[in-house]
């Protein structure tokens, strides 16, 4: 069950658990224990919304920054990443194999906001070598999910 | 002009299907459940194998029986699931859908006066097919506290010395029936004693949600007397590609290839290499529709046990066979006052043969969202129709 569970909440972590439990053939009871020993174990970590910020009027800017790195001796990548991750317009980071050493997303309110960030935060860590920022212009995709355009059924409507 | 038309094909009856069809095509916003294919799109990499094709300028015709490449595919692939053997240059012909395998099936093998045993409630082809391949035939009325499966009894009861054929359809279109091994180990002993052939329309084969797929072939002596058909419709959501085959003895697929190759003359190119894709690398495609399918499946039975509605569980396809006898309608009735009332559209049992009568078949090919929006609609006309009976 579990990694059906997984699949089903990673798409739609509103679901009912009734409903959850009726769709994946089991009791009610084991979907809630199962899910607690998930969140326990941190296989959930969260359950976000995923909002298209296009669609309303708040301005939302994201980037993808690589950065270049000098792994620290006995704590390699980690150390670092920790310094970048605490900041709170740090979306994500990630450790990357090929030209670069890691991935940072961030998100802020404007291009200056950004670059501002890049230059004074992050580039003048000691061990960052450099950055190669990127600004997303538009999410077609995003967490599986087609933004740009909605489904239509366009089947006929009674077929043998 | 007289005698304009053939007789055989004036007496056809018209598919039930389209009566209905015509009355739900003119609503605008009517929610269908009546669908009988996946709601999912091709797999994005099988349909750019398609396209591939295309700009490669692969336009042209393919061999008669099919590109060499897929029959191929289809060996591997009928023997990675059901762990038979069939020979590719012999014994595999690609149709345009399963619907053309069972046409020339039963024009390759009957003669004026053969007897076709077709059990239903089942997929609407069969009887028109026999008709037209000159065959009479004979129908066998599957019943509900057998869950809708053909007993060894039923089929005993309907031979005659003029019975040649059989048709098996399981996965059932619309009862979403299947056949386990006991079913089809008795039922193949009467096929045996009685020495007649077999159509196995398993097309909907990938879709069922208890124990993998039996098919009829895996039962001893069975693969020599049997046309298996399959396709890609169903499986791989490729049902506007019209792609799909049959496997059987030479003797019967060569004199098939003959009638293929004179009406046809081959299945569409671009949807032939498409499916070869999906044959080597679409398995985990059909394994996440699958799962899809059966969480829908569950709702549905839940949904109908609340609502009170009695409905035999099914294991196959993706549909549902509710019964809707306690209204004291028909099913014709049901549906029409169920699509003018509450504008949900659901195809009557009858549609799929006289003893479909008192039933309704529900696809489950929706969305999960769609299937609550229309779920709920019916129960509230199912609470209606019970308030004004007491």
């Amino acid at each position: 069950m579990r990694e059906e569970l997984l699949a089903i909440v990673e798409r739609n972590s509103r679901i009912d658990l009734k409903e959850l439990a009726v769709i994946l053939g089991v009791e009610e009871i084991d979907v809630v224990n199962e899910l607690a020993v998930l969140e326990a174990e941190g296989i959930i970590c969260g359950y976000h919304t995923m909002i298209d910020w296009e669609k309303t009027s708040i301005e939302k800017v994201s980037a993808l920054i690589e950065v270049r790195v000098t792994p620290q001796r006995g704590q390699g990548f980690d150390k670092i990443a920790e310094r970048i991750y605490k900041y709170s317009e740090v979306t994500s980071v990630y450790l990357i194999s090929g030209g670069y050493d890691l991935l940072v997303t961030l998100e802020g309110k404007s291009l200056k906001e950004i670059s501002g960030f890049v230059s004074d935060k992050l580039s003048t860590l000691d061990s960052v070598l450099s950055t190669a920022t990127h600004f997303i212009l538009k999410k077609y995709k995003d967490h599986g999910t087609i933004l740009a355009k909605k489904y239509e059924d366009t089947r006929e409507k009674v077929t043998p | 002009m007289k005698n304009m038309l053939s007789d055989k094909v004036i007496e056809l009856k018209p598919s039930g299907i389209r009566k209905f069809f015509d009355i739900v095509s003119e609503m605008d916003d009517a929610i269908s459940l009546g669908v009988g294919e996946p709601d999912f799109d091709t797999p994005w990499h099988i349909r750019d194998e398609g396209i591939y094709s295309l700009e490669k300028g692969r336009t042209f015709y393919t061999s008669n029986a099919g590109l060499k490449e897929l029959k191929e595919e289809i060996c591997n692939y009928t023997k990675r699931k059901q762990g038979i053997t069939y020979d590719p240059t012999h014994e595999v012909l690609v149709t345009v859908g399963g619907s053309e395998a069972i046409d020339i099936g039963m024009r390759a093998l009957l003669n004026p006066g053969d007897e076709v045993l077709i059990p239903q409630p089942s997929f609407v082809s069969y009887e028109p097919c026999a008709i037209m391949a000159g065959g009479v035939p004979v129908i066998i009325e599957l019943k509900a506290e057998n869950e809708f499966r053909l007993t060894a009894q039923e089929l005993e009861d309907a031979i005659t010395d003029k019975t040649k054929l059989l048709v098996l359809p399981f996965p059932n279109n619309p009862t979403g029936a299947i056949m386990e091994r006991k079913d089809l180990e008795e039922v193949a002993e009467v096929i045996r004693k009685h020495d007649i052939l077999v159509m196995s329309d398993e097309i909907y084969a990938e879709l069922t949600y208890k124990e993998k797929h039996l098919s009829i072939v895996e039962i001893e002596g069975m693969q020599e007397r049997t046309i298996l058909i399959n396709g890609f419709s169903k499986a791989f959501a490729m049902t506007g590609w019209r792609l799909g085959y049959a496997c059987g003895p030479k003797a019967i697929i060569e004199q098939m290839l003959k009638l293929h190759q004179f009406a046809i003359m081959c299945a569409p190119t671009t949807s032939q290499y498409a499916a070869v894709e999906a044959l080597r690398n679409g398995d985990e495609d059909v394994m996440e529709m699958k799962t899809a399918y059966n969480q829908r499946r569950r709702y549905l039975m839940n949904a109908f046990r609340e609502m009170g509605l009695e409905c035999f569980e099914p294991f196959g396809a993706f549909y549902v066979f509710p019964c809707i006898k306690e209204f004291g309608m028909t099913s014709e009735e049901f549906a029409s006052r169920l699509l003018e009332q509450e504008k949900v559209a659901v195809v009557p049992g009858t549609a799929f043969g006289d003893c479909g009568e008192g039933y309704l078949r529900i696809s489950y090919a929706y969305s999960l969202d769609n299937l609550k929006l229309a779920i709920g609609k019916l129960a509230d006309f199912v609470q209606r129709l019970r308030d004004a009976q007491h």
